[in-house]
């Protein structure tokens, strides 16, 4: 019994240490609670037909820009209001499993792909086959595929893609007269002469840990071929089969010509040294091109897809990530989701986008190309003739898989090329497991 | 505790005593009955709130994660929640090529915490216990990287230590291709670069614990062993040093909790990358994101609870163990 007063008073001389330790405790995770859960829910307005909320990863200042452009048009058009929810592009995917199972925004962003099938799998987003009866005809059938969940429904609405390919800076090809590689061993013998010129052959930077993936992804779809990849990346091969070895041995014979330190370098200052011309190449998504700041260096900006390894895949195949629009399991204002999507799908949308981000291209077929530079024509060709579309490695996989075994595994073959038998044999029983548990 | 129930202040001994019990035939509780019912109201509140938050936050999460950690789960329903038994251990020791590095480097971390930064805030507190000139300076000096948050820390140094554009490589030319040191990037380096940023902020920490230990000890007993024709060194090895004991519990203490709960630091400088993993990185990675490894995230999480409490039982079973002997 603690001491104390008849008139009930605590006369404790000091609170005991325990009690204030637990105290304490107690303070701190409610304190680090309470913005977590504040963070799941959304802007919470009651159902209001002239609105539809929408959860936007757009946290840079170009794409916030250009969706509230596309926003504002609707509006204009519909008189539906889009209430945005906006919320940092990286702690948006963080908290996306939560978020969707709390009360989401009506509509929310999000990737073609993997991902989006992971969410409609988990009934946590709806079938929008009524939009799609609306806005089919503008897309190819690589678009319309990327939009399908694997009960066949249609469950995205695609605004925007960019391929990967290896870009480069026409004067400095010009300057020493290199030719554009098409093949294997002319990518080696230009790499081999832009070491002897001075120059860094491969830009690169992992710091991030992605940008490796989409190296592999390269030469694994252009050695193997499409349909190997795709199967790779569903978990229904062995990474132990001699085929992805060769990928590794492949990757292995490049290393040599990329940029040195390139584990403590962010995709950003990798870009900065083609920007510089001290590269030669860089493999990245054309959103290299946002580090163009200078118009006359942009405009100096080319790119040529990977070149062919094995002559029965050729080029047929480009990466392309999509992105774009998803409906939560159960949007408050179905009618306006409707409208909005709809209008989300008409070329008209995409063009007030591809105004102010020009590094990526319009999904739909149907969008004018005449106002595109010429990176974007370039871009749009290269996606358009492709026989296959993949997304990258992380959006064509699970991504618990592609994050906690795939991006620590690249970065371990990146400093030790060598041990690459060991390796393939970790990741294929890690796979396992992963694979295993769905 | 003791059992005396009498009046501690003058004003409550001034309190009347309770009033009679009310007519109702019912017996008086004497005198133990000391709260009126809105007393006892308010203190089952006072005490029943934290307490509850304290279970419900504490307690059941952390029963929960242990609970977890023999199952698979994805996060998404409870439906979803599979048992698995010790699958996640066994995967856990024996598929994870990150884990037995983590554990490593938690342990290096430790070690070299406790063997640079701390003897050298201690150095650095018994400079400044001599009460030097400018010594105010100097201590806010040492102590400002502790006021920092770790991520602000682990910002600042990748800075310095950026392969291309840091002032490191720079200043030594090693961001030329054939010359180059990549700080953050090189397994054999990185952990070591974040440790001299963790340690820059250690020893400020330690040299504040230091400094406040040697404020405790007697001055007459620097005089005695001054006295008997000791110097400065025998002075500190035979005579304070001894007397700092308690506050040498408390900076291995602090010491173990700082190294096993490393993780902001390197979470900012690469994200436990190649050579920098670390068990507290390897958590988050499993358990937040899209399609989440919550029961394989929770089996990490159980081992470092593991770690922690055999830690800190001894640590409080012979601190309580003190306690009653005094």
């Amino acid at each position: 019994m603690p001491h104390l007063t008849p008139s009930g008073r605590l006369s404790l001389p000091s609170p005991s240490r325990r009690t204030l330790l637990r105290g304490i405790g107690g303070a701190a995770v409610l304190g680090a609670g309470v913005p977590l859960l504040s963070a799941c829910g959304s802007s919470g307005t009651a159902a209001d037909p002239k609105t539809v909320t929408l959860g936007s990863n757009a946290s840079d200042a170009v794409p916030k820009k250009a969706f509230a452009e596309i926003y504002a048009a609707f509006t204009k058009q519909s008189g539906i209001a889009v209430d945005v929810n906006t919320k940092d592009h990286n702690t948006f995917q963080e908290q996306i499993n939560s978020y969707l199972q709390g009360t989401p925004d009506d509509v929310f962003n999000w990737f073609a792909g993997y991902r989006m099938q992971f969410f409609a799998a988990k009934k946590l987003a709806s079938p929008i086959d009524d939009v799609w009866q609306k806005i089919g005809g503008d897309f190819p059938d690589a678009m319309k595929q990327l939009s399908k969940g694997e009960d066949g429904k249609y469950y995205f609405v695609p605004l925007y893609t960019y391929p990967w390919a290896l870009f480069y800076r026409k004067s400095v090809f010009r300057q020493h007269g290199y030719q554009v590689p098409t093949t294997w061993d002319q990518l080696v013998a230009l790499c081999k002469q832009m070491k002897k010129d001075g120059l860094v052959p491969i830009a690169f930077g992992d710091k991030d840990a992605w940008p490796a993936m989409g190296t592999f992804d390269q030469i694994n779809f252009r050695l193997n071929g499409y349909d190997f990849h795709k199967s790779l990346m569903a978990g229904k091969e062995a990474w132990t089969d001699p085929k992805v070895k060769a990928v590794f041995d492949h990757w292995a014979e490049l290393l040599p010509y990329h940029q040195d330190g390139f584990m403590g370098r962010t995709w950003q200052n990798a870009a900065q040294t083609l920007v510089s011309k001290k590269a030669g190449m860089y493999l990245l998504g054309s959103f290299v091109a946002q580090q163009f700041a200078n118009k006359a260096d942009a405009d100096d900006l080319d790119f040529f897809a990977f070149p062919e390894i094995d002559s029965a895949f050729g080029q047929d195949t480009v990466e392309a990530p999509t992105d774009g629009f998803m409906v939560s399991r159960s949007p408050k204002n179905h009618d306006g989701v409707v409208k909005l999507l709809e209008f989300l799908g008409t070329p008209a949308a995409e063009q007030i986008y591809l105004k102010a981000d020009s590094s990526v291209v319009a999904a739909s077929s149907k969008a004018d190309t005449s106002s595109y530079t010429a990176l974007q024509k370039k871009a749009y060709t290269m996606i358009s003739e492709a026989k296959s579309l993949t997304q990258f490695m992380d959006r064509d996989s699970r991504p618990d898989f592609t994050s906690t075994v795939m991006q620590p595994g690249l970065q371990k073959f990146l400093q030790n090329p060598k041990g690459v038998d060991g390796l393939l044999a970790s990741i294929e029983r890690q796979k396992k497991t992963i694979f295993a548990s769905a | 505790m003791t059992t005396d129930t009498s009046p501690k202040s003058p004003e409550a001994a001034a309190v009347p005593p309770p009033p009679p019990a009310p007519a109702g035939g019912r017996t008086p509780r004497g005198p133990r009955r000391l709260l009126t019912r809105r007393d006892r109201i308010t203190l089952a509140f006072m005490a029943g709130v934290p307490t509850i938050l304290h279970v419900a936050l504490v307690w059941l999460t952390a029963l929960a994660s242990i609970a977890l950690a023999f199952t698979n789960w994805d996060g998404i329903g409870f439906d979803s929640i599979k048992w698995v038994g010790l699958d996640n251990f066994r995967q856990l020791f024996t598929d994870n090529p990150q884990f037995w590095p983590a554990v490593q480097h938690n342990v290096v971390w430790f070690v070299v915490l406790i063997l640079i930064p701390t003897p050298f805030g201690l150095f650095l507190a018994v400079q400044l216990d001599k009460r030097i000139r400018f010594s105010r300076v100097y201590q806010t000096a040492f102590f400002l990287p502790v006021v920092m948050s770790l991520a602000v820390t682990g910002f600042v140094w990748q800075l310095v230590y950026n392969p291309d554009t840091g002032l490191i490589n720079s200043v030594i030319g090693a961001n030329t291709p054939g010359h180059y040191i990549d700080w953050i990037g090189d397994p054999d380096l990185n952990l070591w670069a974040v440790l001299v940023a963790a340690s820059w902020r250690h020893a400020g920490y330690m040299m504040i614990l230091y400094l406040a230990g040697l404020k405790g000890v007697d001055p007459s007993l620097r005089e005695a062993s001054a006295l008997d024709g000791a110097n400065e060194w025998q002075t500190f090895k035979n005579v304070v040093f001894p007397t700092l004991r308690p506050t040498n519990t408390v900076v291995l203490v602090v010491t173990i909790i700082e190294a096993l709960r490393a993780f902001d630091l390197v979470f900012v400088f690469n994200k436990g990358a190649q050579g920098t993993e670390l068990l507290s990185i390897l958590i988050t990675n499993n358990i937040i994101g899209e399609s989440s490894r919550i029961g394989y995230g929770s089996a990490i999480a159980v081992v470092l609870l593991v770690i922690s409490l055999a830690v800190i039982i001894p640590y409080l079973i012979a601190t309580f163990r003190k306690e009653r002997r005094a």
